[in-house]
């Protein structure tokens, strides 16, 4: 017992010492916290077991609390692949040169963003953001995270070009909800009276019978743009082995475990490139949010 | 009444508080605030302790993290204190402990990432500042009369073991061990950035309203805190020392190429880097101040006044709760459950608590604030009422409050809110985080966007703040010649 505590003690002081991983067979991924942990736990582990099944290596996934956490972790090389956003995955590529987006959802070549507000408002859908200014002016707002795309990003960047203003200028109050289910839950309590959020969160949710349709409501729709990736770095071939890039993106596409993919909710992984996301390097350096 | 200096001072603080009142964003903006606060005390009535697999092993790791964070804090804050009397320690130690927990965290998970030592050095760090501080005045304080009486040629380290050491031992310990709980309450929330302790799990059952799951979690933290007499031992304390760093858990391994890339590229100023310039730097400079640091330190000053305020108002009305001098046991043993809670409960904590139940405003943030130093406070002042005995024929009731006990405890209550004023700050900044506009708002945005050059400067802005109001209240304490003893 006494010897193992020592020997423990050794191995770990050596890797506190070293950057020579013990565990340098292990492939670790994460995925930015956009939805409700229990949620990404259940999807991410199944994601694993399937990834090192078709990989034959060991596949950890690591929950993070924070967009940037998981930019972070991506950057640091304590994970080698994630499931990015639009934006996080445009930082996290700026940040680790060689490193590329492998995969995305079919749903995310045309990705939405809706804008919900809660019936209490008695805001009317509408089919251009321009002609809600009266009706939002003044309102309480609340994005999604601060790193998201389709949670801050997007709407931000629609408020600004149709109103002309900052969200905190034309809004009463802004708000970062923190991540797009509890937007939805935040403006179905009416905490705060419009929201912007995820669409395949919102019709996830909505097929799933979690909305009380009679507080809240979709009252306007992005245009589509790109989101969510698979991103992995440039140098997991020297770790892994040549060709293990190409594989992770194989397994990647070939996913088609029903259940699996109805938790993310995509119909089904396709491939993505880097210029995919140039029109969201754009935005967001449009809106100062990239140097 | 007017002529006491200590009744002008408190006067003073009041209408600062009812001034900033006015300028504050206090408001209930959830719909229907008290139906969730009910379902979350239906929650802690209904604790679910099955919910996670993982709520032992985080409980596990909060109690090892706080062990080796607070026994590293505590050996390198006692050699800092035997140097304290130096300059530049002094404002070393300052600048270290100006900055809170959670953004040492935010700064070492940038390369360290989630590995140990990020949880370890970020209670550390600042726990050093504090310990030299406290055991330095300790150690100042120490009768010099036995070291006189040493024989001339007695080496300095055996006058310092035999004559300095007896004399303050009980005192330093019973500091330290004070200080523990507060490493275990540091240890909790910094889950909430992502360390495997308490709060990450009580974030993510809260977030979704799994109050049952949260209620839980906060039980058996409160059992934690209040057990610590049973099961914090001398005896044992060699023992969970040792044990404990093997209970931080694996985390991921550290790449020593981000530590360099942090510190020689990640915070060196954008225009700097880009290789702009001093000429770019100003304008990158002009603009943080004017749209991020000034209306942080702003909102962090006026929530800081009104909540310091808010906590001398509620330990005033707290501290009969447990005092021997009102109403019978009963109403003391819950007297004293409540202040235990209130003052176990981090204010990170409850503030997240009161946000997710009430809506974005400073008003959660304000009675969370108060809640818990008004808890310590009370409990302080409480405490000390016991040891005063009043004539026979002194007034009872509300007479016996205001005209006995309130004036006889009202220098030591001062001293220790001015005491907490600090630390109330470095709270304050901190709630940005959760998204109440102040400074730690702006620290948390610019390591959202991954800019840690902006993170840096609005830390480095936190901490001189808090130098300032330290300063301050030392003046002001020293001015109205309040004593304390420290607190945590």
């Amino acid at each position: 017992m006494a010897l193992k505590l020592i020997r423990k003690f050794v191995a770990s002081s050596l890797l506190v010492m070293t950057a020579a991983s013990a565990s340098a067979e292990t492939f670790v991924f994460t995925a930015i916290p956009d939805e409700d942990e229990t949620k990404l736990v259940e999807r991410f582990r199944g994601v694993a077991d399937y990834l090192s099944e078709q990989l034959d290596v060991e596949v950890r996934y690591i929950p993070v609390k924070s967009y940037a956490a998981a930019v972070s972790a991506f950057r640091n090389n304590q994970v080698q692949l994630a499931w990015f956003g639009g934006l996080s995955g445009v930082q996290a590529r700026r940040l680790v040169p060689g490193s590329e987006a492998i995969a995305q959802g079919v749903e995310d070549e045309a990705f939405q963003t809706y804008f919900i507000a809660n019936t209490s408002t008695s805001i009317d859908p509408a089919e251009d953001l321009a002609s809600l200014e009266d009706q939002l002016r003044g309102k309480t707002f609340t994005f999604g995270s601060k790193g998201s795309t389709s949670g801050r990003l997007m709407p931000e960047f629609h408020i600004r070009e149709t109103f002309n203003q900052a969200p905190e200028d034309f809004f009463g109050r802004v708000g970062f909800s923190g991540n797009h289910t509890r937007t939805l839950r935040l403006v179905e309590a009416g905490t705060y009276e419009v929201g912007a959020l995820n669409f395949q969160v919102w019709e996830k949710e909505l097929e799933d019978g979690n909305i009380d349709t009679s507080a809240v409501q979709v009252i306007w729709e992005t245009p589509a743009y790109p989101d969510y990736q698979w991103t992995i770095r440039g140098d997991v071939n020297e770790r892994f082995g040549d060709g293990f890039k190409d594989r992770v993106k194989e397994a990647l596409l070939a996913l088609d475990d029903k259940e699996l993919l109805e938790s993310f909710p995509r119909s089904g992984f396709i491939p993505a490139s880097n210029e995919d996301y140039e029109p969201i390097r754009k935005t967001a350096e449009e809106i100062g949010i990239l140097d | 009444m007017l002529s006491y200096p200590t009744v002008r001072a408190s006067l003073i603080f009041v209408a600062v508080a009812i001034v900033g009142l006015l300028f504050a964003d206090i408001a209930i903006t959830a719909s229907n605030p008290w139906r969730d606060l009910g379902n979350f005390f239906l929650g802690v009535v209904t604790p679910n302790f099955f919910s996670s697999e993982g709520l032992l092993t985080a409980l596990l790791r909060t109690v090892a993290f706080a062990f080796v964070g607070v026994a590293l804090g505590s050996f390198c804050g006692f050699l800092l204190a035997l140097v304290y009397r130096l300059l530049p320690v002094r404002i070393f130690c300052a600048f270290i402990r100006a900055i809170h927990e959670l953004f040492w965290a935010l700064i070492f998970l940038q390369f360290f990432g989630f590995h140990p030592l990020t949880g370890v050095l970020a209670i550390a760090i600042p726990y050093s500042g504090i310990f030299a501080k406290v055991y330095s005045e300790i150690l100042e304080e120490a009768d010099p009369e036995p070291r006189r009486l040493l024989p001339p040629g007695t080496g300095m380290v055996a006058a310092f073991l035999y004559a300095r050491i007896p004399d303050c031992w009980e005192q330093m310990r019973t500091y330290t061990a004070y200080r523990l709980e507060c490493g275990l309450r540091s240890s909790a929330i910094l889950g909430f950035v992502g360390l495997p302790t308490l709060g990450f799990y009580l974030e993510a059952s809260f977030s979704q309203g799994l109050y049952s799951d949260a209620g839980a979690m906060l039980i058996l933290f409160y059992v934690l805190i209040a057990t610590i007499p049973l099961w914090v031992r001398p005896k044992l304390l060699p023992v969970y020392i040792l044990a404990a760093p093997f209970f931080l858990g694996d985390g991921l391994p550290i790449v020593w190429g981000n530590v360099e890339r942090f510190f020689t590229e990640d915070i060196v100023p954008a225009p700097l880097r880009s290789g702009e310039g001093i000429a770019g730097l100003v304008p990158w400079l002009n603009d943080l101040m004017v749209n991020e640091a000034l209306p942080g330190i702003w909102n962090t000053v006026l929530l800081t006044q009104v909540a310091l305020v808010a906590t001398g108002i509620l330990a005033l009305l707290a501290f009969p709760l447990i005092s021997n001098h009102f109403g019978g046991p009963v109403r003391r043993t819950s007297g004293h459950v409540f202040l235990v809670i209130a003052r176990s409960t981090p204010e990170y904590i409850l503030a997240y608590i009161l946000l997710q139940l009430w809506g974005p405003s400073m008003l959660p943030a304000v009675v969370a604030l108060a809640l818990h130093n008004g808890g310590i406070i009370g409990h302080l002042i409480g405490r000390q009422t016991n040891t005063l005995r009043l004539r026979p024929d002194a007034p009872t009731g509300f007479n016996r409050y205001t005209w006995e006990l309130v004036p006889r405890v009202y220098r030591s209550f001062l001293a220790f809110l001015f005491y907490r004023w600090e630390i109330i700050m470095r709270e304050t900044a901190i709630l940005g985080i959760l998204g109440i506009y102040t400074l730690g708002f702006y620290v948390d945005s610019a390591i959202q966007n991954i800019r840690f050059d902006r993170a840096m400067v609005l830390i480095l802005v936190t901490a001189l703040l808090n130098i300032g109001v330290d300063a301050l209240g030392r003046y002001i304490r020293r001015k109205l010649a309040l004593q304390t003893m420290p607190t945590c």
